[in-house]
């Protein structure tokens, strides 16, 4: 079993994120961390490999080379070895152009399965799986808040906004997981030294085969073309209980005339 | 301009965020069409014409009765194809934001996604996405056509325009993969109140309660209020409310006059399910809750002192 786990680096949350107004792309230059939910896949993957007492955990990203510090991330949590799609060329890559990086990066790696984690902190996209799956022309269940393998298919618990479905899917697959599908182990001092030595391999687009006009913004069909400022909100107040809250929140209500 | 919008349905109802999106639609001008997909569908279909759409295309087929999203990724490809539509809008579900990106690498076709607003000037089609958690707002554009979209959930009502529209039936042909994911089971919990999508008022619980007995609180403030209680996914998850209160991205889509708050920290997850509140009032003992950024008013404060104060004294108030 060969189990592919795609993430992503993402702003640390300490970092103010902002749109830098020339390139209108989001800035990077801060700190780094691995997208929170990409931590839940990369344990579900340590999991299944575990339970089947044989396989191999890769982690496959694409971004800056200094994503491979998130990289180490999953390596020192257990994963075998990590795979980055590294190139200028590819900065400003919508999900057309990331996604055909992406597949291509699957297809020399030829997992039976690929995880992602359902949601980027950085974007609030929930897409890029799909896309993905579309390319490798693989089944996908998406939002998998439980997993279970079982002779060749993968059996997901899918949330939705109405209940829970049970989805069956036969491998090689694409899985999407919430973060509600496990807790993700601390790396241990051990698998924090021990990640330094694994296997770290960092390719270029033209290494996967990626023709540049299919790659960053000549790849890409959508465009960012002014920033503004969202209309105000009105104003928020907010004010620490001494006691009177409740009568403070009383007098706001029956000041809009909601009582 | 042609526009196509995917109208999402579940059991016997098209879902009124895809129908508040076949109303944005009408900025675009031109010819507006909706497509539905599903087994028994076709009246549903018809109903389409009432909100907006002068054509329906639909495909009934037992491919089709799963939501599932690959097998209606082929039926939109093929419409995109036979009639050259150049935008296909979708509103933000977990079905529709698969079906949407999907669809992108199948045309080769750029999606845009939190999308508040669209419309055309000159020729060119202009979104506007709220990003990085409503800090900036983004005119967005695609560079070729087809024009894929996915509007955030609840940002427009549906408008009722009482025309009709004329129905077309489509064969799908399905490919392979398309095919090799199924359902088993589906576990959808019926709600016994009225539907907190209706509500005028709701009171809102998280982890902050603690137990699941802070509920009980919770659900008197609600009565007080004559409001109905939702929950955050946490709280579901962890078996203290029914699914069916669960406000969120895995939830329903609330826009209630009044929303409080107690005990939720206001993480995007939830905040994407009530943003359109009206007016929010958050209790929650850290300072810090990203909740306090978007409520109106919010008090830092021990919640099992306040909510039971605030209930007598709306009581009160309410003789």
């Amino acid at each position: 079993m060969k189990i592919a786990v795609c993430v992503k680096q993402v702003p640390d949350a300490a970092v103010h994120k902002r749109i830098d107004s020339g390139t209108k792309r989001l800035d990077r230059s801060g700190e780094g961390a691995l997208n929170p939910v990409d931590a839940n896949a990369v344990e579900e993957a340590l999991r299944i490999k575990e339970a089947a007492g044989e396989g191999e955990v890769v982690v496959v990203s694409m971004g800056p080379e200094k994503a491979l510090d998130s990289l180490r991330k999953a390596l020192a949590m257990g994963a075998d070895r990590a795979l980055l799609v590294s190139d200028s060329a590819a900065a400003g890559s919508d999900l057309v152009a990331t996604s055909y990086a992406l597949a291509k990066a699957l297809e020399r790696e030829s997992p039976d399965l690929v995880l992602f984690g359902q949601q980027a902190s950085d974007s609030d996209g929930a897409v890029l799986w799909a896309a993905v799956a579309e390319r490798l022309r693989r089944p996908m269940i998406s939002q998998a808040a439980e997993l279970k393998l079982e002779g060749g298919q993968i059996t997901g618990k899918r949330q939705t906004e109405f209940g829970y479905d049970v989805i069956r899917a036969t491998l090689p697959a694409v899985v999407a997981v919430a973060d509600s599908i496990n807790d993700p182990r601390y790396p241990s001092l051990k698998g924090i030294m021990g990640a330094k030595k694994k296997q770290q391999d960092v390719v270029s687009l033209a290494d996967l085969g990626v023709e540049a006009e299919r790659a960053g913004e000549q790849g890409s069909r959508t465009e960012v073309l002014a920033l503004s400022d969202p209309p105000p909100r009105g104003d928020t107040q907010k004010i620490e209980d001494d006691g009177s809250g409740a009568e403070k929140i009383v007098e706001f209500l029956a000041g809009k005339r909601l009582l | 301009m042609s526009t196509l919008v995917f109208l999402e349905h579940h059991g016997n109802e098209l879902q009124k965020g895809s129908l508040g999106v076949l109303a944005k639609a009408q900025a675009l001008g031109g010819d507006i069409a909706a497509v539905v997909l599903g087994s028994g569908v076709e009246a549903l279909a018809a109903d389409a014409g009432r909100y907006g759409a002068s054509t329906v295309y639909v495909a009934d087929d037992q491919k089709l009765e799963a939501p599932l999203p690959q097998p209606r990724v082929d039926a939109i490809a093929q419409l995109v194809r036979d009639k050259g539509i150049e935008t296909v809008l979708f509103a933000q579900s977990i079905l529709s934001a698969d079906i949407a990106a999907a669809l992108a690498a199948r045309l080769e076709a750029g999606l845009n996604w939190q999308l508040v607003d669209i419309a055309a000037k000159d020729g060119q089609v202009v979104g506007k996405q709220s990003a990085l958690g409503d800090s900036v707002l983004v005119d967005v554009g695609w560079t070729s056509t087809p024009r894929l979209a996915l509007f955030r959930a609840g940002v427009a009502d549906p408008v009722e325009t009482g025309g009709s529209a004329s129905v077309e039936k489509i064969e799908v042909a399905f490919e392979e993969h398309s095919l090799a994911a199924e359902m088993l089971e589906q576990a959808h919990e019926e709600s016994s109140g009225p539907s907190i999508e209706d509500a005028a008022v709701i009171v809102a619980g998280g982890r902050g309660l603690g137990a699941p007995e802070g509920f009980g609180m919770i659900e008197e403030l609600a009565k007080a209020l004559g409001g109905a209680v939702a929950a955050t996914r946490a709280v579901v998850d962890a078996g203290w409310y029914p699914y069916a209160a669960q406000v969120g991205q895995t939830g329903k889509n609330v826009s209630p006059g009044l929303y409080v708050a107690c005990g939720i920290s206001g993480a995007i997850q939830h905040k994407v399910g009530m943003q359109n509140s009206k007016t929010i009032v958050a209790i929650n003992k850290d300072p810090n809750a990203p909740i306090f950024e978007f409520a109106d008013f919010g008090v830092v404060g021990d919640l099992h002192q306040i909510v039971p104060k605030l209930t007598e004294l709306v009581r009160a108030r309410r003789g």
